[in-house]
């Protein structure tokens, strides 16, 4: 009993697991290894509608299958965008490919930051290293397109350095000139290119010394999530304030092939967003 | 109540093979498996566990699921047609007619995987009870009647030299109907009474009978988790996936392409959360001790699972991996020896 | 065997090891486990040597060679050969281990009496070490009693046994039996099957290896597999671990695996003993021992630390390129 190929026969119920032909319309070198890719439907037009901070699978035939996150607003209908930095094999066929080319889609996958109900009316800090402001640009954008719902932004932003640092141009043109919102940039080393602020993300924010009375969200790499915690506790934070995303393998996307459940969670189903008390609850296996 | 004569079981099979898909268990090499039938193969009704479960025929070890064929034009999608006909799974013992309840709970959750439902909704399933269950069965652990599963089109009993049969379902109803040629009414079932009594008494007396899940299940992560144990009991432990391809409930999977040379199959295959790449990222492993892997099999059959499924386990007691694990080293060691631990902390 | 566990905690006491690896006592007669006793409490309570402790523990010395201080392993006369092959291949450390070498009476398989539907066994009678019997008394929990003679259960590799010396050891304990009992040599099987058509000989193959599930349990349990990362578990493959994408890929991974461990295999069986399928393993390893033994002289892996394997070595003598295949053809 196999199945066979369906070419003739256009009568089946498509699984979820099939993708969706995407089509790359614009690629960005954001930093020396990330690039961004504005994917739409080949007729044109944004494969399926999203909240902030869900996520998708994208595939090149042949090469494999990954998550990530769209880094684009749920406002902006045209496209999705991801920002995917080159570290393994295919994330580097992906830095490979050229606009026009093709690459298959399915999603969106997983939770999403709680913008329409918890966060609404909230003053919100986001903390963002590396490659990490990516799921996070998708929320910031979504409440400035909705300014009037939330309360006063701040954004932390930290790299390696000034070229490592994601999207800076729409920082500086549009992220610190919005209403009511305040973009704090630094870098890990000294460089002359460089003007603004020197060190580590979590020390930085320790030196600024938050309010309490913040919405916290953060993503980054482990280390950095680790101590931002550590240093937003020592401000006053208590852990159901903060918010941040949990990275594990992922194969079907819909809490099935079994790779990222921890616990009685699946992060690709139940995350990536995750409130830190919950994440508390977990065993620590992430 | 029907009946067939044993000696007339190769032609019922025959009937039913003729008329649509069939499965059964087949002895090849010195193995039963379960395989679709076909009169030049040995059909194997007297094997009490096939090595591998019927998890196959529902959730095959490797099935693509679309091609990817690649032209100037850019990439096309075909996927696979599902299964439409109904079929018949001829055999299958009262545990792995629960596994595929407990495999449901995954495959037919939101978003359902339609590959399974298809299978899933065509099957008819005919149930052996087990005439004599194993030293290493347990099926009784987790509520299982080896006499008679709730979950089968149609209940078979083979009594001495008489294959005994019983609708419990429309479709299994529907089924006797199409093939009654060969089956003969027979109103009197007291002697399947007593071959039912005659099960439960043994499962009674099995050994792991008394086996005691307390302790395990929803909402016991942390006590379980952090357990000292778990290094002594995954001491010698392969990181080979026996236990996990003989399962009936294991049902992790990799999502893989092939490149046929015309055209990518994308396809998916079981896969275990015992072997070290399970986990593994571009950047980073969360798992990266034997120890690490071998808790999460058993802590997401005992503990995760049942949290999200009011309380089931994924575990039917089919006893498979204590029969087949190369060193020795099965869920049942694991249950045992936690709940020694428990004994000796509240003594 | 309580001299084995005296001798045991002996050893712990007086700091000469640090832990003993054997085998634990299981919940059934027939599935002990290999365990590391860390207290003479434990060697005590679940210590056993019995017939159905078959399982090889020279692999588990790899990751014994990096803890702290001596391991005091049981090594079966077979098993030494594994080990002198691991301390050629530089992976597991002499200094680290302190090995009795154990004696052997010949090792039962539980298939076996699976096969005689006496697998459910309650209670058996003749497998201690201590007894010297012929004679296997079994009970199942059925009642069934049967009493089988023990070379009709011992497990295939102990009908063939390459010798009841330990090639390697500390001190020696309890005593060995003969049980090569078959008249003719191990590689008689591979003649068998070497005779046959191809035609015969290929649906033999794809008979016994249609079975294969693919659990890598043969891999993982094999002495000379010691790569920390295996060609098969490569994610970029398409051949990779644990999916046949295609009916053909069993049969390759067998054949690639079985020509890895040329020269390098001691014929331990152990892979086919584990084998949920009952897949003959061991034809594949003995058919290329058969052929190297043919064509560069007679050579046993693991009877010394020293001497490099067929394949390895060179000598004038070697048969020149293309000599198998003519072999093949006459």
């Amino acid at each position: 009993m196999s199945e066979d190929c369906l070419c003739s026969n256009p009568s089946y119920r498509q699984d979820v697991l099939i993708p969706q032909v995407g089509v790359i319309r614009k690629i960005t070198q954001e930093t020396p290894d990330v690039r961004s890719f504005i994917v739409t439907s080949p007729e044109g037009g944004r494969l399926f509608g999203q909240m902030p901070g869900q996520c998708a699978m994208v595939c090149a035939p042949g090469v494999g299958e990954a998550m990530f996150s769209i880094t684009s607003s749920p406002t902006e209908t045209d496209y999705h965008e991801f920002s995917i930095k080159e570290c393994g094999e295919l994330t580097s066929y992906l830095h490979g490919l050229r606009e026009g080319d093709q690459i298959l889609v399915r999603g969106p996958y997983g939770n999403h930051f709680p913008v329409e109900d918890v966060y609404k009316g909230r003053d919100l800090l986001f903390i963002a290293g590396g490659i990490g402001l990516a799921p996070l640009r998708s929320v910031i954008n979504y409440c400035l397109a909705n300014r009037g719902d939330y309360g006063k932004i701040d954004i932390l932003y930290g790299s390696r350095s000034k070229a490592d640092l994601v999207k800076l141009e729409e920082i500086r043109q549009v992220w610190e000139k919005a209403p009511d919102t305040k973009v704090w940039l630094t870098i890990d080393r000294e460089d002359p290119e460089w003007d603004g602020h020197v060190g580590f993300v979590p020390s930085y924010l320790t030196e600024i010394g938050f309010s309490t009375d913040k919405t916290a969200i953060i993503c980054g790499p482990p280390i950095m999530i680790k101590f931002c915690l550590q240093n937003l506790e020592q401000l006053g934070f208590s852990r159901d304030q903060v918010y941040t995303t949990l990275e594990l393998r992922m194969k079907c996307g819909i809490g099935k092939c079994g790779r990222c459940n921890i616990g009685s969670k699946y992060v690709c189903k139940d995350g990536p967003v995750f409130r830190c008390d919950e994440i508390d609850q977990l065993p620590d296996e992430y | 109540m029907k009946k067939i004569a044993q000696s007339l079981i190769p032609q019922f099979l025959s009937c039913v093979g003729g008329a649509m898909d069939l499965f059964v268990p087949v002895r090849m090499s010195g193995a039963a498996n379960w395989g679709i039938w076909d009169k030049n193969r040995t059909v194997d009704l007297d094997t009490l566990k096939t090595v591998k479960s019927p998890k196959d025929v529902f959730f095959p070890q490797c099935q693509t699921m679309y091609t990817v064929h690649h032209a100037d034009a850019g990439y096309t999608i075909d996927p696979m047609k599902l299964t439409s006909q109904p079929f018949c799974v001829f055999g299958i013992r009262p545990c792995d007619v629960r596994a595929l309840t407990v495999m449901d709970q995954v495959f037919l959750a939101e978003p359902e995987d339609t590959f399974y439902r298809a299978r899933r909704e065509n099957a008819i399933l005919l149930s052996l009870a087990c005439h004599r269950p194993a030293q290493t069965c347990f099926c009784s652990v987790f509520s299982i009647d080896a006499a008679q599963s709730d979950g089968a089109d149609v209940m078979m009993w083979m009594i001495g030299q008489d294959l005994w049969l019983e609708g419990q379902t429309d479709k299994g109803n529907g089924f006797l109907e199409q093939f009654s040629e060969l089956l003969e009414d027979a109103d009197d079932g007291a002697c399947v009474e007593e071959e039912k009594e005659s099960i439960r008494a043994i499962t009674r007396k099995l050994p792991y009978s008394g086996l005691s899940l307390e302790g395990w299940g929803e909402g016991r992560t942390d006590e379980k988790f952090d357990d000292p144990n778990w290094e002594q009991l995954s001491d010698a432990c392969l990181a080979c996936g026996t236990c996990t391809f003989v399962c009936p409930t294991c049902q992790c999977y990799d999502i893989k392409d092939y490149d046929t040379g015309h055209g990518i199959q994308r396809y998916r295959c079981w896969d275990s959360c015992m072997y070290s790449d399970f986990t593994l990222m571009a950047a980073a492993n969360n798992r990266t001790t034997q120890m690490q892997r071998f808790r999460q099999r058993f802590m997401h059959k005992l503990v995760y699972f049942p949290t999200n499924n009011d309380g089931m386990f994924m575990c039917v007691g089919c006893g498979r991996c204590v029969d087949r694990c190369p060193q020795s080293l099965n869920i049942v060691k694991v249950i045992k020896t936690m709940e020694k631990g428990r004994e000796e902390e509240q003594a | 065997m309580q001299e084995l566990i005296n001798r045991a905690k002996e050893l712990l006491a007086d700091g000469t090891v640090a832990r003993v690896l054997g085998w634990k006592k299981g919940d059934f007669v027939y599935n002990p486990e290999p365990h590391i006793f860390t207290s003479a409490g434990e060697l005590e309570k679940d210590f056993i040597y019995d017939g159905f402790c078959g399982a090889n523990l020279s692999k588990y010395m790899i990751r014994a060679s990096r803890m702290e201080g001596k391991t005091l392993v049981f090594l079966k006369p077979c098993d030494t050969f594994s080990f002198n092959q691991l301390i050629k291949e530089h992976q597991v450390d002499r200094e680290k281990a302190y090995i009795i070498g154990v004696g052997c009476k010949g090792k039962l398989d539980h298939r076996k009496f699976q096969e005689r539907d006496l697998g459910d066994i309650e209670s058996i009678s003749g497998i201690r070490m201590m007894d010297e019997c012929d004679v296997v008394h079994v009970t199942t929990i059925y009642g069934d009693k049967a009493d089988l003679p023990f070379a009709d259960v011992m497990l295939e590799r102990c009908h063939y046994c390459k010798t009841k010396d330990h090639q390697i050891f500390d001190e020696k304990m309890l005593g060995s039996r003969e049980t090569t009992d078959k008249d003719g040599d191990r590689f008689d099987e591979v003649r068998r099957i070497q005779k046959m058509s191809p035609e015969e000989r290929f649906s033999y193959f794809r008979s016994e290896l249609s079975k294969c599930i693919r659990c890598n349990a043969c891999r993982n349990v094999c002495p000379a597999c010691n790569c920390l990362h295996c060609v098969f578990d490569n994610t970029n493959y398409d051949t990779a671990q644990k999916a046949n994408a295609d009916s053909f890929e069993e049969n390759m991974f067998h054949i690639i695996r079985t020509l890895h461990v040329a020269g390098r295999c001691t014929d331990c069986g152990e892979c086919s003993r584990v084998c949920p399928q009952s897949i003959p393993l061991h034809l594949f390893n003995r058919k290329l021992i058969l052929d190297m033994d043919e064509l560069y002289g007679e050579f046993q892996a693991g009877s010394d630390t020293q001497t490099p394997g067929p394949l390895t070595a060179y000598t004038l003598e070697d048969p020149e390129a293309g000599a198998g295949l003519e072999r093949s053809r006459g």
